[in-house]
This record gives C-alpha cells, sequence and structure tokens, in this order.
C-alpha cells in the first residue's frame, strides 16, 4: 500500500466569496498545462490547411497589399516618408498579434467549455494560452517584416531589440481586453458578435494605415494614446526606423494596459467561480 | 483516527443552483434588459417575490461525509439525487455555496473520458494533452506512453488523427489515458459504460488494481454490480442529501427498495389534503403489476391492480372510492367505484372509521399502449364529495404481445381489447 504522505497537497473547498487576486505560485504548477494548450492551438490552427503555417505570413501580406493599394495609391494616405507598404506592414504586425490574440482570447473560455465543466485548472490559463499560441504566428510573421525592410534597403539596427518589450506590451493588452470578452461572453454570447466590429474600430482608431502625426498633439494626442496600441505601433515603427521616441505616448499606453490588465483580472477571478454553472 | 488518515472530510457542502435563471436566464444583453425591467415590476407584486425564491434550487443540501485514505467509497442515486454536483464540488469544477471540506492529495476526476480530446490531433498528441488537462506532468506521461498505447488497444493507429477512429477505438484510448492516471484521490462518474463488455471487463479491473494501490476512489454509479464490486461502503443520495450511508451491499439493497416504491405509487402528505376532506383522509394510489410489484409500467396483456388507501376518521354512511382512468391529454376513458357491483354496495352502506384499502383488478388486454393518468374521486351519491384529485398518479403500458402489435404502427384510442374475429369467404 502505498502511502500518501503527511504533506500531501491540501486542496480546502469552501465557497468562493469577494475578490480574488491571481495565484502565480499555482499558476506556476500548471506551467505544463499551459504550455500543451497553447501547443494544441497552433497545431489545431493549420491542420488540414493546404498551405499550413504559411498562412501566418500570407495573412500580414494581404492586408498589406490591400491597404497598400487603398490607402497608400488611391487616397494617397502620408507615411512619414517611407515607403508606404513597409510603413503598414510594420504596424499591421503587431496590430494582427493584438486582435488575433483578443479575437482567440474572448471566445477561448465558451470554447472550452467542455474543459471547464470537467476539470478543474486556473481558469485563466484558457485565454493566457489562446494569446500565447498567437505570438508563435508573429514570430513567423516578423521573418517577413525584416527581409521586407531588406528589399527595401531599410537597415536593422539595435534598437530593434525594444520589439521585445513592445510585443509583450502587445500581448499583455490583448490579454487584459480578453480577460474582460471572454469572462463576459460566458454568460452573454452578445460579445462574439461585438469583437469583429470592436477590433475593426480599434484598428482604425489606431495610427496603423495613417500617422500619428495625423492626430494634433495635446490633449487629443494624451486621448489617443490612452488606446494601447498607440504606444505599440509608434514604438515599432521608432524601433524599426527611428524618429522622435514616443515616451509620452508609450508611457499613456502603458499605463492603460496595466489598469486593464489589473481590472481585467479581478474581473474574470470574480466571474471564474460561476463558469462552470453558467459556460 | 486522526484527520491525516482521512483523504476527504467534506462538512455541511450545499450548492445552490439557479434554475429559473437557467430558464429565463439573460443570454443576450436584450434579455438582461427586458429581464431587468419584469423583474422591477415584479419586485411590487407579492407573486414576484414569492417567484424569487422558487428561481433557485439546491442541488446539495448540508451534506457531511468522510472518506478514509485507501477506502472506496461509492456514491448512488437516481437522476439528479445531486451525485454530480457532489463529484463537481470535489473536483472543484465549481464551489459549493455553503460548506466546508478537505481534500488531501491530488485529485484526478473522470468526469467524462475524453476531456479535451481533439479530433484534429493524433491519438499521440491526445494522450500528451488528456494526460495533461487531467493532471499528469510530461515526465509521467511519456513514461506510461507505451502502457496507454498498449492498454487501449488502438497500437498501429496511434499517429492516426483521432477523428478518422471508431467511436469504440476512441473511447478507448480515452479511458486508457484516464486509467493511467495516478492521483491520491480519484473521483470518477460513469466512465464504465465504455466500449465492449471485453473492455468493459478490463477497465473494472483497472479500477479494481487503482483502489488495491491505497488509493482513494470516489465511485458514482448507475451499474450496482459494479458498485458492488468495486466499494466496501456507499452513499445514498436523494434529493442533493445523504439518506444513508452502509456497506455497498446494504446501501444497494436500501437504494434498489425505494427505487420500486418511488413510480407507480402517490402518497399524501398531511398538508396536502384540504381539511374539507375530513373525514376521508387518502392515503396512498397505486399501481401494481400483475407479480404484485409497484409498478409504472404494466403490460396490456396482462391484468393489473389499482389500488387506493385511504383513512377514515368517523364512521361513514354511502361511502363509494373510486377513479377516473384517463388519458394524458385528459380524455375520459372509463370511471370505476369500489361499490360498483350490488353485492359490494349492499355489503357496505356505511364504512367505520379505520383505515381501508380498496382494489380494483384491470382485467388483461383493456388498454391500449401509452401513458395513463388517473384521477380519485371519495364520495356520497348525491350528499357530499370529499375528496378529488383528478391527476393523483401516471402510469404506462406496454402493448408488447398484444393484438396487433406485429404491426408496429401505433393505435389510437385507450383501449386494446381482444377481439374474436372471424373472416369467411363467401361463395
Amino acid at each position: 500500500m502505498s502511502e500518501v504522505p503527511n504533506s500531501a497537497k491540501l486542496v480546502v473547498l469552501r465557497p468562493a466569496k469577494g475578490w480574488l487576486g491571481i495565484d502565480l505560485k499555482e499558476l506556476w504548477f500548471y506551467r505544463e498545462l499551459i504550455y500543451f494548450l497553447t501547443w494544441r492551438d497552433i497545431k489545431v490552427r493549420y491542420k488540414q490547411a493546404a498551405l499550413g503555417i504559411a498562412w501566418a505570413v500570407l495573412q500580414p501580406v494581404l492586408t498589406t497589399a490591400i491597404t497598400s493599394v487603398v490607402f497608400g495609391m488611391l487616397l494617397k494616405v502620408q507615411s512619414d516618408g517611407l515607403p508606404y507598404p513597409v510603413f503598414v506592414l510594420s504596424a499591421l504586425l503587431p496590430w494582427h498579434l493584438f486582435q488575433l490574440s483578443l479575437q482567440k482570447s474572448s471566445i477561448s473560455l465558451v470554447g472550452n467549455a467542455n474543459l471547464i465543466t470537467k476539470v478543474y485548472f486556473p481558469r485563466v490559463i484558457i485565454p493566457l494560452s489562446s494569446v500565447l499560441a498567437v505570438l508563435v504566428d508573429f514570430a513567423i510573421s516578423l521573418v517577413l517584416l525584416f527581409i521586407t525592410m531588406a528589399v527595401f534597403r531599410l537597415p536593422i539596427t539595435l534598437k530593434a531589440l525594444w520589439l521585445i518589450p513592445l510585443t509583450l506590451l502587445a500581448v499583455l493588452a490583448a490579454l487584459a481586453v480578453g480577460l474582460w470578452l471572454s469572462a463576459l461572453n460566458v454568460q452573454y454570447r452578445d460579445i462574439q458578435q461585438i469583437v469583429p466590429f470592436l477590433v475593426q474600430i480599434w484598428m482604425y482608431a489606431s495610427p496603423i494605415v495613417y500617422p500619428i502625426s495625423t492626430i494634433p498633439e495635446g490633449t487629443l494626442r494624451s486621448l489617443y494614446s490612452l488606446n494601447p496600441m498607440v504606444g505599440v505601433v509608434q514604438g515599432f515603427r521608432w524601433a524599426l526606423f527611428g524618429g522622435t521616441p514616443p515616451d509620452f505616448t508609450l508611457a499613456i499606453s502603458s499605463a492603460a494596459v496595466v489598469l486593464l490588465l489589473i481590472t481585467g483580472l479581478f474581473f474574470f477571478r470574480r466571474m471564474e467561480k460561476t463558469f462552470a454553472d453558467v459556460v | 483516527m486522526s484527520a491525516a488518515e482521512y483523504s476527504i472530510q467534506v462538512q455541511g457542502i450545499s450548492k445552490r443552483y439557479k434554475i429559473g435563471a437557467a430558464q429565463q436566464r439573460a443570454d443576450t444583453l436584450r434579455d438582461l434588459i427586458t429581464n431587468q425591467v419584469q423583474r422591477i415590476g415584479q419586485s411590487f407584486s407579492r407573486e414576484g417575490r414569492a417567484r424569487k425564491a422558487a428561481d433557485t434550487i439546491w442541488a446539495l443540501k448540508d451534506i457531511t461525509f468522510d472518506v478514509r485514505q485507501g477506502q472506496a467509497l461509492g456514491i448512488i442515486g437516481r437522476n439528479g439525487a445531486g451525485k454530480s454536483t457532489l463529484l463537481k464540488i470535489l473536483s472543484r469544477v465549481t464551489d459549493p455555496t455553503e460548506g466546508y471540506g478537505e481534500l488531501r492529495g491530488r485529485v484526478g476526476s473522470l468526469l467524462e473520458v475524453g476531456t479535451g480530446f481533439h479530433p484534429e490531433l493524433t491519438g499521440r498528441e491526445n494522450i500528451f494533452l488528456n494526460g495533461a488537462i487531467l493532471g499528469m506532468t510530461r515526465k509521467e506521461i511519456q513514461s506510461r506512453f507505451d502502457e496507454i498505447v498498449d492498454f487501449s488497444e488502438v497500437g498501429q493507429f496511434i499517429d492516426t488523427p483521432v477523428k478518422r477512429y471508431s467511436s469504440g477505438m476512441y473511447l478507448r484510448l480515452a479511458f486508457a489515458v484516464a486509467a493511467h492516471l495516478e492521483p491520491e484521490i480519484l473521483v470518477v462518474d460513469e466512465v464504465l459504460a465504455v466500449g465492449d463488455a471485453d473492455f468493459q471487463r478490463k477497465c473494472l479491473g483497472k479500477m479494481g488494481d487503482v483502489a488495491q494501490q491505497g488509493r482513494t476512489v470516489l465511485f458514482v454509479s448507475h451499474n450496482m454490480s459494479s458498485i458492488l464490486r468495486l466499494t466496501e461502503e456507499s452513499l445514498v443520495l436523494e434529493k442533493g442529501k445523504v439518506l444513508l450511508r452502509a456497506p455497498s451491499a446494504e446501501a444497494v439493497d436500501f437504494y434498489l427498495n425505494r427505487g420500486l416504491n418511488k413510480l407507480g405509487e402517490r402518497f399524501w402528505e398531511e398538508d396536502e389534503v384540504p381539511a374539507s376532506a375530513a373525514p376521508f383522509r387518502p392515503l396512498a394510489i397505486r399501481v401494481r403489476a400483475k407479480d404484485g410489484s409497484v409498478s409504472d409500467t404494466v403490460r396490456s396483456v396482462e391484468p393489473f391492480t389499482i389500488e387506493i388507501e385511504y383513512a377514515l376518521s368517523e364512521d361513514l354512511t354511502g361511502l363509494r372510492v373510486g377513479f377516473y382512468l384517463m388519458s394524458t391529454r385528459g380524455e375520459p376513458i372509463f370511471t370505476s367505484f369500489d361499490t360498483d357491483s350490488s353485492e359490494l354496495f349492499k355489503a357496505y352502506p356505511a364504512r367505520a372509521k379505520g383505515t381501508y384499502t380498496s382494489r380494483c383488478v384491470i382485467p388483461a388486454n383493456t388498454l391500449n399502449e401509452g401513458r395513463f393518468v388517473l384521477g380519485i374521486n371519495a364520495s356520497s351519491y348525491h350528499i357530499r364529495r370529499y375528496f378529488q384529485d383528478e391527476q393523483a398518479l401516471t402510469f404506462s403500458v406496454d402493448a408488447s404481445g398484444a393484438p396487433g402489435t406485429h404491426w408496429p404502427e401505433p393505435r389510437p384510442g385507450g383501449v386494446r381489447p381482444v377481439l374474436d374475429w372471424q373472416i369467411a369467404r363467401e361463395e
């Protein structure tokens, strides 16, 4: 008879009350589940697609082509003196990362209802792993960006290392919004109807197809920078092509992300108790 | 025994669900808005307040029990008794509304085999994914991988997407992963209804091994023979409460007997009988099959008995007790009273106070297949009606073997008599 050690993990069952923080120790304990769910999302996404993971590259390429024709050639939108395709692509990459993460995470809880109603694990793992899975696409498309820059003979400097924290900021922004929306979507399926419009509006509210200089400096620019993607996109352009560093914009955007993330986590934890009963 | 020797200790666990909310839950924002408006309206009316309380149901009420380390405990109960809710709370899928519990050790829950299986992934990939979901580390899965594949008997298809598996293969693989989970506490719900008889035997064997290894097992099943085989002790749950905890043989007995009483029988509680019925007090109405057992279903080709039990608190003159037999749509089929025959009518001009049973045998080949409603009436003709309940009990009639059932078409009508047909060829 194998003995259960006295030190065996004690699990306490009790009604959950009030607001709970996030239990990082527990998340660490479940790190392999995070890994496997992320891995599943990546694996499944391109299964039985003839072009497979190439879609990770094709999607930004096609969007760049379309926006370049519409906004660059037909509407002749300014692009801070850069070739329009490069200008757009540099913004589309973090934008796609954000958009896909947001879309995937907001429906993630409902999509994994069978897990939620059968097995215990920290629920935050689900939106988290769906965001992490998108990072792989992003990494692949980043290579595309560097190739494009080489084609247009634009140098890549050490400043490009800034892309790492900027990417993290985009991921956290998507996760923050994803936490809110996924928890709400469990209760109100309206969310999944709203998300496509939300990302559309959000895209035009970010300096992707137009330069940030279009937005007048001052109060309006500050308000505009509350959109986390403003800071991220400006940061990307600065890290890749130089110009004035977006200190101020980035500071406001980061603050907005932190605020969204903290409230999102608390909201998620509060809603979490009822997921299995409601989903 | 010190606390550490218990794997599971729960104290007064209760779980409340909002059922009203399940039906009229605001699934969309529009519903939310209209519901809120209605609710405001209702809060002004008494009816609205009464309804609020009715919106919730206690799926579990004040459950207290403990399980020693290494014990296999069965949980039996009818559908809706709260078994699944209890397992969900123990496996932490949902939180209790009230109460406190402690589990010592890792809890593995098998509320359903194949949780998290993805059809697009191969058998190999699903073993890893499912293992991780069930709480195994990658190392553990790797070390048991060959065993799992062996057990599942899917061998050569291990690198095929599981969507191409037959349902049998799929379930075998799913069970194999689950069976190789090695938590200190295993919570199992009805997983043995998987695969063919051979595989089921193998699964039962595996479950038995788990219990032998000193792990604590909580086992829910409708299959009484597996309960008896795998557990020493069982809890009987009913309406969210623990009715009995006893050695499994005793618990199963208790449960089965109780199960028989429940259907085909209706009792009247004191508070269900209006005061105006006195001195008549209905106690029960039941349907007994040919062999005398109380049953929800009787056969058309066999006689059965309708039994009405009642008490009289005073002597009564001219009392007749009887029933209406109706279709579920309320169409009357026939009515009969216990003093219909002139002999009994003469024998019982009055009944002394006491407890009575009036029994009526419905002859074989009377009713057609379907569901029927029994109403009860107790009255003194032209003097007074003491008690009437038009929906006292429902029961079913099974027509197998009745005339004409070699054609599988449904026959309209409440009765299905055996009739004498003759076929003559006229010259």
